[in-house]
């Protein structure tokens, strides 16, 4: 009998606010250990919260951005356990009445190669709703530590359908939804830093059922490649065991990301009871069709529309516009470049293999990227380059070098043409005195391409370029050189 | 000094601080050496910081001295109930899971009292973490009565009670989430007020139960209680549940609408055979007096009253449970020195840090929330809590402007009387919770003396946000009687 593995994913993904979910305190990553802190994120007697809007207006981005149900109420609830890590010992969340529902994310699977697109399918989201983040433990032999700086972050929880059925899927899901809402400035995503977390609920079921098998959840997958190997062995360890004739017993389990498995952490028997209640501290969250419009106006396309936009309006090719839509502001610089220049495949060309590979060279190995921002070519520079290149102003070749130099200098394209004489030669009269000359001593490649090596011709360029100081227009050239050998 | 200066009304001493007849530190030195004498006797302060008084004495008078005076309050001496946050005194709530903490911060109550220039005088005794009826709870003593040292105060905010009415500070500020203000004003003969939820900021009160707990203020008088509900009172963007209203100046209020034409409300349902003869018969002749006062006396009905008591302790416990988690041995309050992991850790600091009362609620409170359960308790009592509320509106709704009934069915009674019977001791709240639970003002001021001496309270509810009316219907009452600023056995210096 065939087996399939259903998956469900609970993905927590830190919002990008200066200040935390419910108080004033800052919050960045990297500071020194608690020292992002007040009365509210200790927890000290008295203290109470108070909502911070922007992780809302961010929230109901996310939602809008994944085609949520906005209620008009929102309402938060305590979440009850002791941990250390949680300095009120309750987590300030949203059980029944979260700030977005239903929706889905549209993903992309693997197509027949790098150059062409892949299936497309949209999986069903349960919900999202927003809750605070909870502080580091760090533990050593005898001791444990407890770092507060994270607790009061704020934190959506994005709960998908078990609706994913294969290690890939989830992959191709979790991209599709880090590229989102990176896209729409909600999160950086990284999940090296914990902005992005992922939980997986996998069960097996014998294909064609329709019942779910039992669901286990895995938990610790904390990289991009761990969410897949952890799925995927837990898929297998389901599977295998279920052929064995052993049962699956409902439990959360740890993935090992050294040992490459997963491991039980803690049977259903022994599932927390939070003991949800409604925060008596806090005010339901009334959602207004004003805040709504407003929060509408800032949504951006999302990646996979405008590659579709991409690809349509432009006929740019699939693997380009995979690059350029993968980040917002390359995306939003290619199309400021094409405001100012009709050549958009060359533009884009230029974007995703001279800009990148440049912006590349300008952070150490392992950093991440420059942003296209510190480029020193503005995209109307990159325009005005691809524009002389295609009016004939410059060689390609030519391209290079000045492309070089704007990069350095910031400056225009036409400015270094005309401040280095760089313009291409096109006068027809000295082409042909270039070329008469270089034909003289040259027979034998005249002889050759006369007898059909149409390559022959090469040697005859060089000797014009060099004559012209590499000026004269190559195309003019190859047409002169050819009328006056026959 | 007389005696007689620490039984005068906050405008009072006020006059003389302004007169110059006496300086704010001449006050706060007399209230401090009265302290020290009586309190050992009394129990009412948890701490008192005698160089905090002083100082802040000193700049009133400077104050004074620039002509800068910031109004009838600047150089008062105030006790704040050991619940409310000032920043670096101790904060036990009168827990020993506390004994050694220190708020880094204010709460907002406080901050309005200090920025109209009072000066605070000790840390004041309660029922650990405002659980109890009876002060008896402090884990590190008990309050007693200044009426009659044998017997409690009431609680939970009895060192307030008792130290106003002992006269060892001016006024106070306690918490009220079921009555802790009202009851034991009503025991110790003074007046608390319990402001509508909202109107007081909770930054900064420790959270007992927070969909109830309001800060309030005791004085000896109602005009002393007014002074401060119009100092404390504010909205505060550091409270989400502190509701946008304007400032009222509840003092120029108290002579403008008496009792006369207003209806008074006397609730069968509050007048139970259960209640103490005297108790009652105080009451109904207080009733009396406020008809002779041109009031239209009617008889309500508040149906819902009798689950009052159920409804209170499934909520209250249920969010004390949560609230008082963060009590954990980790950060700031009292490790266990036996632990041997994180859960022990728990475990052993909460139970060496906690008193009895303070489980039991808590253990309860775990309970009704626990899945399974919660339907069938924490949701069915808010449901019911919305009934009491509507109880109260149709009163209201029918032309009632204020409710008549009594504080506490019984005097104070004895230290040790009901500590091994939680139940009866619930009981002893119950004409008062229903207020919380319903979100409405209200006060208790003295309204006579039993046979055996001891204070009875007057309990008048008014409509959400009308404390301007019920204050001013109680300043009418308390002018036609003389139980205010009255002297307790206990204030006679010489005889103890």
């Amino acid at each position: 009998m065939e087996y399939e593995a259903v998956i469900g994913l609970e993905v927590h993904v830190q919002l990008r606010t200066k200040s935390k979910m419910f108080t004033d305190a800052p919050y960045y990553f990297g500071a020194e250990p608690n020292t992002l802190t007040d009365p509210v994120v200790w927890a000290l007697p008295g203290v109470l919260p108070v909502l911070n809007f922007e992780a809302i207006r961010k929230s109901i981005k996310a939602g809008m951005l994944l085609n949520c149900d906005i209620p008009e109420v929102a309402k938060w609830d305590r979440k009850n356990y002791f941990y250390p890590d949680s300095p009120k010992n309750y987590q300030l969340s949203q059980y029944d009445q979260p700030l977005c529902l239903n929706g889905g994310v549209e993903i992309e699977l693997a197509g027949a190669d790098r150059a062409s697109m892949g299936a497309h399918r949209t999986v069903k989201l349960t919900r999202i709703h927003l809750e605070e983040d909870v502080g580091k433990l760090t533990h050593f032999a005898n001791d444990s530590l407890v770092d507060f700086n994270r607790a009061g972050t704020p934190l959506i929880e994005i709960v998908s359908e078990p609706d994913l059925f294969s290690a890939d899927e989830a992959f191709a899901y979790l991209c599709s939804l880090r590229d989102s809402l990176v896209f729409a400035d909600i999160s950086d995503c990284d999940m090296e830093k914990g902005q992005m977390r992922c939980d997986a609920n996998i069960s097996v079921r014998p294909k064609g059922e329709h019942k779910l098998g039992v669901k286990v959840e895995i938990k610790n997958m904390n990289s991009m490649s761990s969410v897949k190997a952890g799925i995927e062995y837990e898929i297998r360890r389901q599977t295998d065991a279920i052929l064995k004739g052993q049962k699956i017993v409902q439990e959360t389990r740890r993935w090992d990301a050294e040992l490459g498995i997963t491991q039980s952490m803690r049977g259903k028997e022994n599932a927390h009871d939070y003991r949800y209640f409604p925060d008596p501290d806090l005010m339901p969250v009334m959602i207004s069709q004003e805040l709504k419009a407003s929060i509408r106006k800032e949504l951006p396309a999302l990646p996979f529309d405008l590659q579709r936009k991409y690809m349509q309006d432009y006929g740019l090719p699939y693997s380009c516009t995979s690059v350029l839509c993968h980040e917002r502001e390359l995306a939003e610089y290619f199309e400021e470049c094409v405001k100012h220049t009709k050549n958009a495949h060359a533009a884009a060309n230029y974007i995703v293999n001279d800009i990148l590979r440049e912006l590349g060279a300008l952070s150490a190995s392992g950093e991440r990227r420059a942003a296209v921002s510190q480029s020193g070519i503005s995209a109307k520079n990159l325009a005005g380059l691809v524009n002389e290149i295609d009016a004939g102003v410059i060689s390609k070749q030519m391209a290079k070098d000045v492309f070089a130099e704007m990069f350095k200098s910031g400056r225009s394209a036409a400015a270094i043409i005309e401040e280095k004489g760089l313009r291409q030669n096109s006068d027809s009269g000295e082409i042909e005195s270039f070329c008469l000359e270089a034909l003289k001593g040259n027979q034998k490649a005249i002889d050759e391409f006369k007898a059909g090596n149409v390559k022959a011709i090469n040697a005859l360029v060089g000797p014009v370029m060099k004559l012209s100081k590499g000026k004269a227009n190559p195309a003019m050239v190859l047409e002169t050189l050819k009328k006056l050998i026959k | 000094m007389t005696e007689d200066i620490f039984f005068k009304s906050i405008r009072e001493l006020a006059a003389l601080l302004g007169s110059k007849e006496i300086s704010a530190q001449e006050l706060a030195k007399a209230y401090i050496a009265r302290t020290s004498k009586l309190d050992p006797k009394l129990g009412a302060f948890l701490f008192a910081d005698e160089a905090l008084a002083l100082e802040g004495a000193k700049r009133s008078d400077a104050r004074r001295a620039r002509n800068e005076s910031l109004g009838v309050l600047d150089g008062i001496p105030l006790g704040l109930k050991d619940v409310l946050a000032l920043e670096n005194q101790p904060l036990t709530c009168a827990s020993k899971i506390l004994e050694n903490y220190k708020s880094p911060y204010t709460a907002t109550s406080v901050k309005n009292l200090e920025d109209a220039g009072a000066v605070f005088w000790g840390r004041l005794n309660l029922d650990e973490f405002a659980m109890g009826s009876s002060c008896e709870n402090s884990a590190y003593k008990p309050a007693r009565n200044p009426w009659d040292l044998e017997r409690i105060p009431g609680g939970s905010s009895g060192g307030s009670a008792a130290a106003v009415a002992a006269g060892l500070c001016a006024a106070a500020l306690g918490s009220d989430t079921g009555g802790s203000i009202r009851q034991p004003a009503s025991h110790c003969g003074i007046v608390g007020l319990k402001p509508t939820y909202g109107l007081v900021s909770r930054y900064g009160l420790a959270a007992f139960a927070s969909s109830l707990d309001q800060v309030g203020p005791f004085g000896r008088c109602v005009e002393d209680a007014a002074i401060l509900l119009g100092a404390i009172s504010s909205y505060d963007r550091k409270d989400s549940t502190s509701l946008k209203v304007q400032k009222t100046d509840y003092l120029a209020a108290l002579s403008e609408g008496g009792l006369k034409g207003k209806k008074v409300g006397v609730p069968k349902e509050y007048f139970p055979t259960g209640i103490d003869k005297e108790v009652r018969a105080a009451v109904e002749k207080s009733i009396e007096t406020c008809a002779k006062l041109g009031a239209e006396i009617v008889e309500i009905s508040l149906p819902h009253t009798e689950l009052a008591i159920p409804v209170y302790y499934i909520i209250a416990t249920a969010e004390a449970s949560s609230n008082l988690a963060r009590y954990d041995g980790i950060r700031y309050t009292h490790r266990s020195a036996e632990a041997s992991d994180i859960t022990d850790l728990y475990y052993k600091s909460r139970a060496e840090g906690f008193g009895p009362e303070v489980k039991r609620r808590i253990i309860l409170g775990s309970y009704v929330l626990s899945s399974g359960y919660y339907d069938a308790y924490y949701l069915r009592a808010q449901k019911v809590r919305t009934l009491i509320r509507r109880d109260f509106e149709n009163a209201f709704a029918a032309g009632v402007d204020v409710i008549a009934t009594p504080t506490s069915p019984t005097c104070a009674f004895k230290l040790g009387e009901k500590v091994s019977d939680p139940l009866s001791m619930y009981l002893s709240d119950i004409f008062t919770i229903n207020v919380n639970l319903a979100g409405l003002p209200a006060l208790s001021l003295p309204c006579g003396l039993s046979g055996g001496g001891l204070p009875i309270g007057l309990h008048l509810i008014g409509k959400p946000l009308d404390e301007k009316n019920l204050l001013s219907a109680a300043y009418a009452f308390e002018k036609s009687g003389n139980l205010a600023c009255a002297k307790p056995a206990f204030a006679n210096i010489e005889k103890f």
